[in-house]
């Protein structure tokens, strides 16, 4: 069985192709819901495509899996061009946000479906599916129907559907939102190590930015059909390419000042008591107007002193910062001059380095 | 899988080509599907406007007018028969059929959505079981009831019975759409003031009015096509409605007056079908509604 | 003291929902059992006696009423009938219906026409539908038997309702051809319930037409069709106007069904206890042929 496992699992790395898109749109009657993006991913990597509700990104992973036909641009998976090609042919997998497992069928006969189509034989067939489901530990569950199971068994079965046709591709929809949110930490987990194992590129969608931080090799931010940035997720939160991605990313936000025409960002955990921060550094007079404790760190709301009170300004003290902090009170702040960030008013983006 | 050697370009020419097939045969099942089912009504629009003389040649052409297409026929059916009254009394009693069915339907399709809990379900499927007995079981005791109500040959026999096919399928389509609609929106309003009573009616009805447009328009068609009851209640020209009207006045004796027929049979198909066609959505909508629990 | 409780009580019963609920309920289920439960007590008892126009005293006499409704060997060609016509019908209508309810949902030009046209059938009131096809099915000026014979397939005109067996088979297909658009729209409510991503992963695993259709789409829409059959069942055993309109129940009572029978011999014969007595029997065959189907879904674990 393990030759056969190794077998199997090696001719799935092998197969794994990058995904590259040119010049790619989609209009849905007078909606432009992918604006002429360009992207390519690497072969076995883990791309997250990321953005609010509307952005593009399902719409995007649609038209990579043939699912929709795009109204520009060119879909390459490896080096071939796939427009007008259906999805069996693209050598894709996909999981959906709903698992869209078959409910008439066992589970067995679910994984077993794409190798039926393919018109593999019995033998084969079986072997895959014991070494796909021995993989994702779902062998006890063959034969239970899928309204049996719970959420994360609906999603390894889906895995293991996706992985039998040793696919070039896996293409993830939203897989971790319908399961509960203690489930959803430890199934990452899983998915991570799964995706590791196996190494087929992965292309990820995901409205949650934790999820995306945590997980991507890199992240492709998107708003409104446009990527923003594309980026390890080291990149996309220190050297954010614009207002949109510096306030999406990050939970709290980034905090915006206006100075003049352009702006200037800084992240909470980065505005410190004056003492705990030195070196090149800009003060900064807080005035704090409510305080929330939350044991591992504490949150403070309120504004600085020369700009408008309802620009929110939000900082983050771990609790290795015992610094005592008083609501309704001025405080001397400081941010790093290093981490402030500067972007232009009028365009949102970056600008590198300080302007004079 | 394994082998991932393709010809990427063969590949999408088959997939054109699979996909031209496909359309064609799409059309020629639509093309062919709406011949199967409109061709006798075809062959009746031709037959209503063809003269006698070019109708009754057993080898004339019937798709083409070989005498001038005349409208006298149409002309007599709605002049010289009793076809007109009978247009009248379907839609009197239609009219009425309804106003009886919304009222007895919309509180009992409340109740069964809203204040269903355990017996909703048990109840639906009794609706159902009533469903079961059909006029066609009942009509010979219901002919003595209506004989004994002196309710014979009136339309009033009519507007009496009818509600009893029209409410169980109106309930059910009703309840649907009351299941379709939020509870939070009449605990809303509930909370905000008003009764039960008055927070649905402000509320819910307004909401419900397309569903209610068309249980209106379905429960109208149910009493328009129904045959047996207004056969065996009402002899009586002036009192039959058009489903009835139509088969056995005219005829006479021996003699079909063909072209009036197939003119009668037109003037109320394409109108009804028309209607229902504007609700065709929401019927399946309140259908499906009904079927779904809780 | 106790006057203002008693208001109170008053006031707020109608927001009570066990008194509410029932209150409701009650117009409509009391009319019902007036005028359905009724007339169905009635309709046995009737049975039961040998009430006739004339003579209108519920004369109690046993079972002879059924032994004279038993010895007319009409009976039982009606009996017979009445079920041969709703399950040959029925079958090809699940047939037709389910191809044409995967028309409809496709996408296509000229879709409304086509879906107008094709409803034209249901939505006609059954008694004019029939009507039309009357003349379709002349023995001497049928427009079909025209091309047919213009095309050299036939000689003489066939009788389609003048030989037994057309006859019969021009009823089924009347039955038929109406009941197939409601099947379809039923079925095609259901292909609306089956999820969209099921059909993308069909897609994306591989399956092609006839796979997605017979492994995936007919098995999911299978409690629908299931429904659709009901629904066509009970609409053809209880139909009198096809076979009335159509054949008056002939040739010599080759097409006759339990509805035509019962009311030429309890209406028409003025003989009311035999009359009710063979529609009596439209009960059994609807419960029997229901739980047949009922029996069939059930086993195949979709209901």
């Amino acid at each position: 069985m393990d030759e056969v496992t190794t077998t199997i699992e090696e001719e799935v790395a092998a197969v794994a192709k990058s995904v590259e898109v040119r010049r790619l749109s989609k209009k849905f009657g007078g909606v432009q819901a992918v604006d002429g993006i360009d992207l390519k991913s690497t072969e076995g990597e883990f791309l997250v495509l990321l953005g609010p509700s509307g952005c593009g990104k399902t719409t995007l992973l649609r038209m990579i899996a043939g699912l929709e036909h795009p109204t520009e641009g060119e879909i390459l998976i490896g080096d071939d061009v796939v427009n007008g090609l259906p999805p069996r042919i693209r050598q894709i997998a996909m999981v959906f946000q709903s698992y869209a497992l078959y409910p008439h069928m066992t589970v067995a006969r679910n994984i077993g479906f794409p190798l039926k189509a393919e018109g593999l034989d019995a033998a084969t067939s079986r072997k895959r599916i014991e070494w796909a489901s021995s993989l994702l530990d779902i062998q006890d569950l063959l034969e239970r129907r899928p309204r049996q199971l719970s959420g994360g068994e609906r999603q390894r079965v889906a895995l293991a559907r996706a992985l039998v046709r040793e696919p070039a591709v896996f293409l993830l929809d939203e897989p971790l939102s319908n399961l509960d949110a203690k489930l959803r930490a430890a199934a990452r987990d899983d998915l991570l190590e799964f995706q590791r194992r196996v190494g087929t590129t992965t292309i990820y969608v995901t409205h949650d930015q934790v999820e995306a931080m945590g997980m991507g090799d890199r992240i492709a931010v998107m708003n409104k059909g446009k990527i923003r940035q594309l980026g390890t997720p080291d990149e996309v939160y220190n050297r954010p390419a614009d207002t949109f991605v510096a306030t999406f990313i990050g939970s709290p936000p980034m905090n915006m000042l206006e100075r003049g025409n352009f702006l200037m960002g800084f992240r909470p955990e980065q505005l410190l008591p004056v003492g705990i921060v030195d070196g090149d550094v800009m003060p900064m007079t807080y005035h704090v107007n409510r305080i929330e404790n939350l044991g591992s760190e504490r949150y403070l709301y309120g504004f600085i002193r020369g700009y408008a009170e309802d620009i929110k300004i939000i900082a983050m003290l771990p609790s290795t910062v015992t610094v005592a902090i008083a609501a309704g009170q001025d405080h001397e702040f400081a941010v790093a001059n290093a981490k402030l960030r500067y972007f232009d008013k009028e365009t949102g983006l970056a600008m590198v380095g300080a302007p004079t | 899988m394994a082998t991932d050697v393709f010809d990427v370009e063969r590949e999408r020419q088959l997939e054109h080509r699979r996909h031209r097939w496909g359309r064609i045969t799409l059309y020629s099942l639509a093309i062919g599907a709406a011949v199967a089912a409109a061709f006798p009504f075809l062959f009746a629009t031709l037959t209503a406007f063809k003269q006698s003389s070019d109708l009754y040649v057993k080898d004339n052409n019937p798709f083409w007018f070989n005498d001038p297409p005349t409208f006298e026929h149409v002309h007599f059916l709605l002049f010289n028969t009793n076809f007109l009254t009978f247009v009248r009394n379907t839609v009197v009693v239609g009219l009425a059929v309804v106003i009886v069915t919304l009222a007895l339907a919309l509180p009992m399709a409340y109740a069964l959505a809203r204040l269903g809990m355990r017996w909703g379900e048990r109840l639906g499927i009794g609706i159902f079981l009533v469903y079961l007995v059909p006029p066609t079981l009942l009509f010979i005791p219901m002919s003595r009831v209506i004989a004994n109500l002196n309710l014979q040959e009136s339309l009033w026999s009519l507007i009496l019975v009818y509600p009893t096919i029209t409410i169980p399928i109106s309930s059910w389509l009703l309840m649907g759409f009351f299941k379709g609609i939020p509870r939070d929106i009449e605990e809303q309003a509930m909370v905000d003031g008003y009764s039960r009573i008055g927070a649905v009616r402000r509320t819910v009805l307004p909401l419900m009015f397309p569903g209610i447009v068309a249980v209106v328009v379905f429960a109208f068609t149910l009493s328009a096509h129904e045959f047996i009851y207004a056969l065996a209640f009402n002899k009586g020209s002036a009192v039959k409605t058009i489903a009835v009207g139509v088969p056995t006045e005219l005829v006479r004796g021996d003699v079909f007056f063909w072209q009036s027929l197939q003119a009668a049979g037109l003037l109320v198909a394409v109108p009804v079908a028309l209607l229902f066609n504007l609700f065709l959505d929401k019927f399946v909508t309140g259908f499906t509604m009904g079927a779904v629990k809780g | 003291m106790t006057t203002s409780v008693l208001k109170r009580q008053k006031r707020y019963l109608f927001e009570n929902e066990r008194f509410l609920a029932p209150l409701l309920m009650s117009p409509a289920i009391l009319y019902i059992i007036a005028l359905v439960g009724f007339p169905l007590v009635l309709a046995i008892i009737y049975a039961f006696t040998d009430i006739t126009v004339g003579d209108s005293s519920l004369d109690f006499v046993g079972f002879e009423t059924f032994r004279r409704v038993f010895d007319d060997p009409v009976f039982w060609r009606s009996l017979r009938n009445t079920f041969f016509f709703a399950v040959v019908a029925n079958s090809l209508v699940v047939i037709f219906a389910t191809v044409l309810a995967n028309v409809l949902v496709a996408d296509f030009k000229g879709k409304w026409i086509i879906r107008f046209l094709v409803l034209l059938p249901w939505t006609t009131p059954v008694s004019l539908a029939t009507i039309t096809w009357l003349w379709t099915l002349d023995s001497l000026f049928s427009p079909l038997d025209w091309i047919l014979r213009n095309l050299g397939l036939i000689e003489q005109n066939s009788y389609y309702l003048g030989k037994a067996n057309l006859a019969m088979s021009s009823v089924i297909a009347v039955h038929t051809w109406r009941i197939v658009p409601l099947a379809a729209v039923i079925v095609m409510a259901g292909m609306a319930a089956i999820p969209n991503e099921i059909k993308d992963a069909a897609d994306i695993d591989g399956a092609r037409f006839w796979r997605k259709l017979f492994q995936i789409d007919i098995p999911l829409l299978a409690p629908i069709i299931a429904v659709a059959v009901l629904f066509g069942i009970i609409l053809t055993v209880t139909d009198i106007s096809v076979v009335f309109v159509l054949t008056r129940g002939g040739p010599t009572h080759a097409t006759q069904v339990l509805p035509t029978w019962a009311f030429f011999k309890g209406i028409e014969g003025g003989a009311l206890g035999q009359g009710a007595a063979i529609a009596l029997f439209l009960f059994p065959v609807l419960v029997a042929i229901t739980a047949v189907v009922l029996r069939l879904a059930r086993r195949r674990e979709i209901l």
